[in-house]
């Protein structure tokens, strides 16, 4: 029965891999939980209600918790959670455990950065946004720390690759099982993506920083993020699709339609996510047009893999649901087990992609992004994606991970949906107000408007619209409190029952199988089609850059905050 | 089981198809809009020390200049505004903004036009429109400045 004291070093002894997933991820959702407490304080600014007088002791303006708020949910949360799963998934496909040394390394420097770079942001000295467009200058520890935490991702690169390169040496020939495949193309995208961030930081920010550069050139620096600020999003969205492919459909109680088509969306990931970066460089000078036509053809392709997705998870789920008894043409939907958490956080997860999906293509396409460039149709559109899918399959895997990690079953279970549910609506709203607000009324992002007479007077006529966001940031303040509570209660509770959770991962089975399949065959040629990926970036951005590099002009830092 | 799948194989390559064939109209529309609307398209006006922008050159003496049938105009934007404070200019008329900025970034969005350019210091960026409508048009910072960035609001005024 039931080991009911289990010690610490028991429940860790033989799969150590499990307490380093378990750190990753609890420190990736502490750093979404402070990061979030900001969002419904945002919600509230665009419906008119400032309520940043009353935390003046300790936050001293709007910009200090925005930049609290995108850097902790858009750069830390995340990685923290691709170093997880991307890491912990392949190693137990493979069965093989990764460099444990080397995986407590990646650890304590993630660790160490976010440290570091939390004290410039409490401090009010680096109120730059995530973005930290220069000349605005923040405290070099805040660059430093940055820097620090994103190499710890080349750590959990190499961490990946080594498990591939050891699993192919005991299995020649064989084709790479498909979590373990999508791993490998997800660090490798990440490897030639993150390339811009580093250049910038290191070799700009960080000197400039500290008094030993003058200047930086503001366009270059805009350049080099972007070139990392495309990507990053699927760095940030692919592991949630690689548990919807590989976890969703088994839980739902079907199967994967297409192993080689899922291959292939990684490989298309991989192969079109990072030439792409000028579509948020559209309202620059120093950009020839030309250039941004390119751009936009290359953003277009990228939408196909999500497109796919679409397909195969949408007919996966049919698969589930058609298991499960549903009948008819729409039946299968209501046969889901809507009741299983995990389930319910990726059905609405993917609810909401589809107009963040459609919403993307509008802002690729030139002439209306024009209309919406940096207004708050912009947070909008991405709280649908970043905000909605990915952090909702984040939440809906905690609760089966923690429990497989701890062997504590997760508590409050009614209590888990309804942060699910509660959540969907609230981003709805948000989301949904957020769109008409920059669309209709051109009302800028990252604006303290409640703060300022001049901007509610400007901005009146969206008054309709401002109360939906007061609606939306209550709701997804309940939605937060609800799911921080079932994940710590879950983690913190002294009972460990390993017989009462999952004890395996749930990976799913397929239909269409990949041995055999050409496609399958083609997409294994993983080192080819990173020099392909490679040589698209070379051509898509190598005149651009060396243009830039060859004609910098200097500017001075200013602190503006 | 079987047989499903090749109906499912069926639907799926005829979703990419369908997708592919989207995305390639779209290409195609965006191509003919990005001609036809070019004026709108920011581009680059030469480069400025932004150090010496207060003090030499066009943006020290901000101004809207009649040219011929058309306005020039210079504007500097800085923390927290626009220089010069008022832009009044004739409907029907090309305008031609040239914008900089001596400090941080800023934005140059003019409600209800295509005009959204992002104004980088040491870079003069350039966008042209011709306003049909008279009336006033706020033109709007949307990109952060810094604590006042929200305060950062001026107009247009298009004559009949
Ligand atoms: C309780 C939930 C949340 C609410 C109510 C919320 C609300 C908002 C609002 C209103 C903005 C716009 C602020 C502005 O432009 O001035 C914003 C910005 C942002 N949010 Fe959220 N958000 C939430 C959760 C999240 C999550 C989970 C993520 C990502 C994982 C996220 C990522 C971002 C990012 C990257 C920005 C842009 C910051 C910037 O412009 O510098 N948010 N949020
Ligand atoms: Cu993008
Ligand atoms: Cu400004
Ligand atoms: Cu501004």
């Amino acid at each position: 029965m039931a080991v009911r004291t289990l010690s610490q070093m028991d429940a860790y002894a033989g799969a150590p891999e499990k307490k380093y997933t378990l750190y990753m991820l609890m420190l990736g959702f502490i750093a979404l939980m402070v990061g979030t407490l900001f969002g419904p304080l945002q919600s509230f600014n665009y419906g008119g209600l400032d309520l940043y007088p009353f935390l003046k002791p300790v936050f001293q303006n709007y910009y200090q918790g925005l930049t609290l708020h995108g850097v902790l949910n858009a750069i830390i949360f995340t990685q923290l959670f691709g170093q997880a799963i991307m890491v912990y998934l392949p190693a137990r496909e493979l069965g093989l455990r990764p460099n444990m040394t080397l995986a407590w390394v990646s650890f304590w420097m993630a660790l160490i950065g976010l440290l570091i770079a939390a004290l410039p942001l409490l401090a009010n000295a680096a109120s730059v946004l995530y973005t930290f467009y220069p000349p605005l200058k923040a405290h070099w520890a805040f660059y430093l720390g940055a820097a620090l935490f994103v190499l710890s991702s080349y750590v959990s690169i190499y961490l990946a690759l080594e498990m591939w390169a050891r699993w192919r040496k005991a299995h020649p020939g064989q084709i790479t099982p498909l979590v373990t495949y999508m791993s490998v193309t997800y660090w490798l995208m990440w490897l030639l993506a993150s390339l811009g961030l580093v250049v910038e930081v290191a070799l700009f920010l960080i000197p400039w920083s500290l008094g030993l550069l003058d200047g930086v050139d503001p366009l270059l620096m805009r350049t080099l993020f972007w070139y990392t600020g495309h990507p990053i999003v699927y760095f940030w969205l692919l592991p949630a699709y690689a548990l919807a492919y590989t976890t969703l459909p088994r839980l739902a109680g079907g199967k994967l339609i297409s192993d080689p088509l899922a291959r292939l969306v990684f490989l298309l990931f991989l192969l079109f996510s990072v030439p792409v970066g000028f579509h948020h460089q559209f309202a620059d000078p120093g950009i020839a047009p030309y250039w941004k036509f390119i751009h936009t053809i290359l953003t277009m392709m990228v939408a196909v893999p999500s497109l796919i997705t679409a397909f195969t998870i949408a007919a996966s789920l049919e698969n589930a649901g058609r298991n499960n008894g549903g009948k008819g043409l729409l039946g299968w939907i209501a046969a889901l087990p809507w009741n299983n958490p995990t389930v319910l956080a990726f059905l609405l997860g993917f609810l909401a992609f589809i107009p963040g999906g459609a919403g993307g293509i509008v802002n690729a396409s030139f002439n209306l992004n024009q209309n919406i460039h940096n207004t708050v149709w912009i947070p909008g559109h991405f709280h649908l994606q970043v905000g909605t899918l990915v952090t909702m399959a984040a939440m809906g895997t905690a609760f089966w991970l923690v429990p497989h990690l701890t062997g504590k079953p997760l508590v409050a279970r009614g209590m888990a949906l309804a942060s699910q549910w509660l959540w969907f609506i609230g981003m709805f709203i948000m989301t949904f107000a957020l769109h008409w607000m920059g669309f209709l009324y051109a009302v800028p992002r990252r604006s303290h408007i409640a703060g300022s007479p001049i901007a509610m007077e400007a901005y009146r006529e969206s008054a309709a619209w401002m109360v939906l966001n007061i609606v939306a940031g209550v709701i997804l303040l309940i939605a937060a409190i609800l799911f921080f509570y079932v994940l710590y209660a879950t983690a913190l509770q002294s009972r460990r029952e390993p017989s009462q959770v999952m004890a395996e991962v749930p990976f799913t089975e397929v239909l269409s199988k990949a041995e055999g399949s050409s496609l399958a065959q083609l997409t294994e040629r993983v080192w080819f089609w990173f020099g392909i990926a490679l040589l698209l970036v070379v051509l898509a951005y190598g005149p651009v850059l060396f243009q830039m590099f060859t004609h910098m002009n200097p500017v001075p830092g200013v602190r503006l905050w | 089981m079987d047989e499903n799948v090749h109906v499912i194989e069926r639907y799926e390559r005829a979703w990419i198809v369908f997708g592919l064939g989207m995305i390639a109209v779209f290409i195609v529309l965006i191509g003919y809009l990005m001609i036809a609307n070019r004026g709108t398209i920011p581009i680059s006006a030469g480069r400025v020390d932004a150090t010496q922008v207060r003090s030499a050159g066009d943006f020290a003496n901000p101004r809207v200049e009649q040219v011929g049938n058309e306005y020039v105009v210079y504007v500097q934007a800085f923390a927290f505004g626009y220089l010069p404070t008022e832009i009044r200019v004739k409907a029907g008329r090309k305008v031609t903004f040239n914008i900089t900025s001596p400090d941080a970034q800023h934005g140059f969005q003019i409600e209800r036009t295509n005009i959204n350019p992002q104004v980088i210091p040491g870079e003069v960026v350039q966008v042209s429109h011709v306003f049909r409508t008279p009336g006033e048009y706020r033109i709007i910072c949307n990109e952060y400045c810094g604590i006042g960035h929200a305060n950062m609001v001026s107009k247009i005024i298009v004559e009949p």
